[in-house]
């Protein structure tokens, strides 16, 4: 997949770290926000040297694998439409001081990704590069650590693995299949694993007891039989 | 600009210190040692001490303006600061009034570093609503800027209170001003803000290759430029442990450092500290930990790589022994400014 384009919605922090990032692994990258595109051209030319900006419209329609950089609570701005066909990685969280203080998009019975996924009923969406920080995810790929961290993710459409596969490992991270979309729950603030930024096998002894933990014990109180 | 200045001051949260036999020191102690400690500074000739506030229990400061209102009174020649005041979860009126009361009692050696607060307990605690974090700083800012121009103002806003022909007391005597700098962490739009606003920047770079942050500065840079603003000098603000003995300095951070960045990590998402991570932070990120030739090369490397000008270094994080901390203070004032001076290339303060 060497013509693979990637877009980035959203140049915060986390959509300005993910573009440097990926044009540092020589992917094709645009991105995209809210502001006007010479302006933002600007500041990208600077932050993620390489990454072509463009409007919003033109980045959902050009580009191959989509990647969410926008406060999770704007998903409806998305149109289904212009995203179907989509490759989505959804590196949304919930955050209070953007998305307010009430969660009222998911809760322990649905990962806010199937919320998107619902949304965006045309697109194979994985949930990805929500669990660490965005400090986190350059310095501990800059820094080359002998081991590199592990970045889960999840999804329900198995063709898409590879190329999620592919992008985390390019990007420069080891890619942890989570499976179903379901357990992108697991990645979410509050659960043990958020935050972390460690390597594969660390990261698996964590999963491994998770249901110890008080957020796992909330989510079998939520889900019952069905986790 | 006078690029051969450099300024170099301490900052501290004042975290629950620690008296030499391992007894922790309650927080009114814990205050009167940061006076005792911002005095120690004085005297030694460091340029600054800077207090940030913080309403949790690791931390004494809530109020750095009184605890420097104590400090302006038995010190002469320290800059009095704040790292930083959120003023997003403050009253801008009420913030001027202290601050201009401040500028009385020091002379003019206060400095208010303005920032949107990487804590957020101050936002329920004063009443405010998380969500409207950007918008509440976007249009304080905007009222201290019009406070700070003196006189009689008229201001409405969404968040703040309707002023009509209003004058603000005490007033700053005539042509002064209270020196105020932005508070920068990893967003494009606080540098730019910052050099619309004219303000000087302090980055706090507190984890990873400081150098990371050189496309920052660039966009700073690129920034006055496009705006047609001032140049302004940069500065950054990061952790430190100045010992003799090198393994004892280690020790030190990772007793206590590890341990502050593990408790706050639990409220902020943040994952526990790995050693290689804390190891990689000393040899190469953001801690400035080591002798006094050891971080004085560092913090040279960095202020040179990112264009810095000013250097503010945390001490006592996560609280440490008495003994440690002043052992901190006099490295830094004694062996490493200068060091770092003669490093940047000698010519120095003009």
């Amino acid at each position: 997949m060497p013509d693979l384009t990637i877009g980035i919605l959203g140049a915060g922090k986390l959509g300005s770290t993910l573009a440097r990032l990926g044009t540092q692994a020589g992917f094709k990258l645009l991105i995209a926000s809210r502001r006007p595109v010479d302006q933002l051209q600007w500041v990208i030319d600077t932050l993620a040297p390489g990454a072509v900006t463009t409007t919003a419209d033109a980045l959902v329609a050009q580009a191959d694998v989509i990647i969410l950089a926008i406060p999770l609570s704007h998903y409806r701005d998305l149109d289904p439409q212009a995203f179907a066909g989509k490759i989505v990685l959804d590196a949304t969280n919930y955050w209070v001081e953007v998305d307010g203080t009430v969660n009222e998009i998911s809760d322990l019975t649905h990962s806010s990704s199937e919320v998107i996924q619902d949304w965006l009923a045309q697109s194979k969406v994985a949930k990805a590069f929500n669990h660490m920080g965005y400090h986190d995810l350059e310095i501990e790929v800059d820094r080359k650590p002998t081991l590199p961290r592990a970045m889960a993710f999840a999804t329900d459409h198995d063709d898409i693995r590879p190329v999620v596969t592919q992008i985390l490992s390019g990007f420069g991270f080891a890619p942890l299949d989570l499976g179903p979309l379901r357990f992108g729950l697991l990645l979410e603030p509050g659960s043990p694993l958020f935050g972390e930024a460690i390597p594969t096998t660390e990261f698996r002894e964590k999963l491994a007891k998770i249901y110890d933990s008080t957020f796992g014990q909330k989510i079998i109180a939520a889900r019952g039989n069905k986790l | 600009m006078n690029k051969t200045t450099y300024q170099f001051g301490l900052n501290t949260f004042g975290d629950l210190a620690f008296k030499d036999d391992g007894t922790p020191m309650t927080g009114a102690e814990s205050l009167r040692q940061v006076v005792a400690e911002g005095q120690l500074a004085d005297r030694l000739g460091i340029d600054l001490i800077a207090l940030g506030e913080h309403h949790r229990s690791e931390f004494a400061i809530s109020s750095p303006e009184i605890v420097l209102g104590a400090l302006a009174a038995t010190t002469r020649h320290i800059k009095l600061g704040t790292a930083v005041t959120v003023l997003s979860s403050d009253d801008p009126v009420r913030v001027f009034e202290r601050f201009s009361t401040l500028h009385a009692l020091a002379n003019g050696r206060e400095e208010i570093m303005l920032g949107r607060g990487s804590f957020t307990e101050s936002f329920p605690l004063y009443g405010y609503d998380l969500e409207n974090y950007n918008e509440l700083f976007e249009e304080k800012i905007e009222l201290w800027e019009k406070l700070l121009a003196g006189g009689a103002i008229d201001w409405e806003g969404k968040f703040t209170q309707k002023l009509t022909d209003t004058t603000v007391y005490p007033k700053l005597p005539a042509g002064e001003t209270i020196a105020t700098t932005l508070a920068v962490g990893g967003s494009p739009e606080s540098i730019i803000r910052a050099a619309y606003y004219e303000l000087p920047v302090v980055i706090a770079i507190i984890g990873g290759e400081p150098v990371r942050f050189r496309p920052y500065v660039d966009l700073y840079h690129k920034a006055v430029k496009q705006m047609n603003k001032p140049e302004l000098p940069l500065g950054m603000h990061a952790h430190g442990i100045i010992l003799d003995d090198e393994d004892e300095a280690k020790k030190v951070g990772w007793q206590y450092i590890k341990a502050e960045m593990d408790r706050i990590g639990i409220d902020r998402g943040w994952a526990p500290m790995t050693r290689d991570r804390f190891e990689f932070e000393i040899d190469k990120g953001s801690y400035y930990v080591g002798t006094p030739e050891q971080v004085a090369q560092k913090i040279a490397k960095n202020m040179n790589a990112l264009d810095m000008q000013r250097f503010d270094l945390v001490y006592g994080t996560g609280g440490q022994l008495l003994h440690q901390r002043t052992a901190t203070i006099r490295n830094y004032a004694q062996k490493v400014i200068p060091r770092v001076k003669e490093l940047l290339g000698g010519a120095a303060n003009a």
